[in-house]
């Protein structure tokens, strides 16, 4: 939560300085923020290498586990899909590319400005926010409504840090092992999918 | 698509090589702070960017209905696979 909020300060500091002129030209016409992004995506593959925990979940449930992310993937790119249709001015892949977040707002939303400009990236970027916050706020009635399982699902690439103590809270501690390997294969899976739909 | 497969592709292997060592210690926070800035550089882009400002509230709108629509699809389909394998 407090890095979150670290995160909004800094692009809101971001908006305020471009909004009054004050970032100098050098820094707008520059691809420094490219590099970085290249850097980044190093940094999350290095997090998954060195990731012990997902084998460990493997043995423990068996390939039943992996149907976990796939109904994670499925159902959110249906449903992604379906409400495409409330938002003519929106093609589907850019939808799709949207939902393919998962609830990783900082990635998906970086990606997707690199992509497709500051425009969709701001969609994608509130989007995935709102999946978190969903999370966080609606996991009792998620629950109760669908199942134990729901909040992982619900909760995308999030489940291995910001929504793990939630889940824990409220489907039970012997979901954490289910959470994080949910989450570590939704978290690999943003960046392909964002930049397979963008690229259709 | 390419650069950002190799980008991850290359991370993957060099956190598997490193992930024994106390350099691995260092990625959580190292990510943090590459995010922290690249936020830095969205804020800049959305601030300059005249379509995002004044569109502020139609984009919200489109976030919320996404949000709606991949969230409750992802529900009803777990809700689903959990009542037949589990």
């Amino acid at each position: 939560m407090k890095q979150s909020l670290v995160y909004l300060l800094f692009f809101i500091t971001g908006v305020a300085l471009a909004l009054n002129g004050l970032i100098p030209e050098l820094l707008l016409g520059s691809d420094i923020s490219k590099w970085v992004l290249f850097f980044l995506l190093f940094l999350v593959g290095m997090q998954i290498g060195s990731g012990k925990n997902m084998f460990a979940a493997l043995k423990r449930y068996g390939w039943k586990i992996t149907l976990i992310p796939l109904a994670t993937t499925i159902g959110t790119f249906s449903g992604v899909a379906l409400v495409s249709l409330l938002l003519p001015d929106r093609s589907l892949t850019d939808c799709l590319g949207v939902g393919a977040g998962f609830a990783y707002y900082s990635l998906s939303s970086i990606l997707i400005t690199e992509f497709r400009g500051a425009g969709l990236g701001t969609v994608a970027l509130l989007a995935n926010i709102m999946r978190e916050f969903s999370v966080l706020i609606l996991a009792p009635w998620m629950v109760k409504r669908f199942g134990k399982l729901a909040p992982i699902s619900a909760g995308g690439a999030t489940t291995m840090d910001t929504t793990l103590p939630i889940i824990t809270k409220f489907s039970g501690t012997e979901y954490v092992t289910i959470a994080l390997f949910h989450g570590m294969i939704i978290d690999f899976s943003v960046p392909l999918w964002v930049s397979f739909f963008l690229s259709l | 698509m390419i650069p950002i497969i190799l980008c991850i592709a290359t991370g993957i292997l060099a956190g598997f090589l490193v992930r024994n060592t106390g350099f691995v210690k260092y990625t959580g926070t190292l990510l943090t702070v590459v995010i922290t800035l690249l936020f830095f550089f969205l804020g800049v882009s959305v601030g300059n960017n005249e379509q995002v400002v004044r569109n502020f509230a139609s984009i919200g709108l489109d976030a919320f209905i996404l949000t709606v629509g991949g969230t409750l699809g992802s529900l009803f389909c777990i809700k689903w696979i959990d009542d037949k394998f589990f």
